[in-house]
């Protein structure tokens, strides 16, 4: 159990107030009346933004032509030269029987 | 499908691609038009310029901007603004070392992680957890980082001040000095006239 107005306490808060007191005094130092804003930021930043949105688009454009592109390609080598296959014996099985 | 059938899809889509771009545009620009000025000043403080002549202000916040309406559609609810300021200060931490030489602006005396956190912190009202995210560091770092900035920019403004007062002190002085030598020589005038 503790007092809530003990002498830590009211230090604590001394010291709390102390801080905020300060936080205070630099937030209004920053408060400077505010810098103008040219007319063209606005077009500049869409047409920026614009050009960034076209390049992106052609790239995920390319990546999904260039993945197409190689699973196009594995269908046909696969097809053509079926990998799955036993590879055809290099020794003539040895003759039993004869 | 026959041609006629392909062309009018095509162009249904190419309507509604404009639609969009033009709705994205207007409602930008509404968004910038709130948001630059206090964008602007915030990133003036980050860079450290006065606030007449920012160039490189500008161009920090219309990339940042720029990104932001890159993203528009995709935001899904998320504050555009505060999507902006992250940018802001993601793209400042990066070009942080360009930022380092002194420009003659409020925040000039501080380095630019200082500035970084400072205007964060103080300006923006980031909260302390979400800056340490921002800045990548602990947060007892960025407590610390802050107090020293703080204790900075009141030292440099007690100095200022204490410069105006000395300033004003030495006039007034000089003044004294000036009106005491007059008054002096007045009576020295008055003692030797009779």
């Amino acid at each position: 159990m503790s007092l809530p107005d003990g002498p830590a306490d009211h230090r604590r808060h001394h010291h709390r107030h102390r801080k905020e007191d300060k936080e205070d005094e630099v937030r209004r130092m920053l408060q400077t009346p505010h810098p103008s804003v040219p007319a063209d930021l606005c077009d500049r930043a869409a047409a920026h933004g614009a050009r960034l949105l076209r390049r992106r688009r052609a790239l995920r454009r390319t990546g999904w032509l260039l993945l197409t592109a190689a699973a196009l390609c594995l269908t046909v080598w696969a097809s053509a030269t079926q990998p799955w296959d036993p590879p055809p014996a290099d020794r003539t099985p040895p003759l039993i029987g004869w | 499908m026959t041609g006629p059938h392909t062309l009018a899809l095509y162009e249904d889509v190419s309507d509604r691609q404009t639609a969009t771009r033009r709705r994205r545009a207007r409602e930008f620009e509404a968004f910038v038009a709130g948001a630059a000025p206090r964008l602007l000043h915030a990133a003036t403080l980050l860079t450290a310029e006065p606030p007449t002549a920012n160039p490189h202000a500008q161009r920090l916040l219309t990339a940042a901007l720029a990104r932001t309406y890159a993203e528009w559609d995709r935001l899904r609810g998320e504050d555009p603004y505060d999507r902006t300021r992250q940018e802001l200060a993601a793209r400042f931490a990066r070009a942080a070392r360009r930022h380092s030489r002194p420009r003659g602006g409020l925040l000039d005396r501080l380095t630019s992680q200082e500035r970084l956190i400072l205007v964060l912190r103080l300006y923006e009202g980031v909260a302390e957890e979400q800056t340490a995210a921002l800045v990548g560091l602990p947060e007892e770092r960025v407590r610390a980082i802050c107090a020293r900035a703080v204790a900075a920019m009141r030292d440099t403004a007690v100095r200022e001040t204490a410069a105006r007062v000395m300033t004003v002190q030495n006039a007034t002085v000089q003044d004294a000095a000036a009106r005491d030598a007059a008054g002096t020589a007045a009576d020295a005038r008055g003692a030797r006239t009779p």
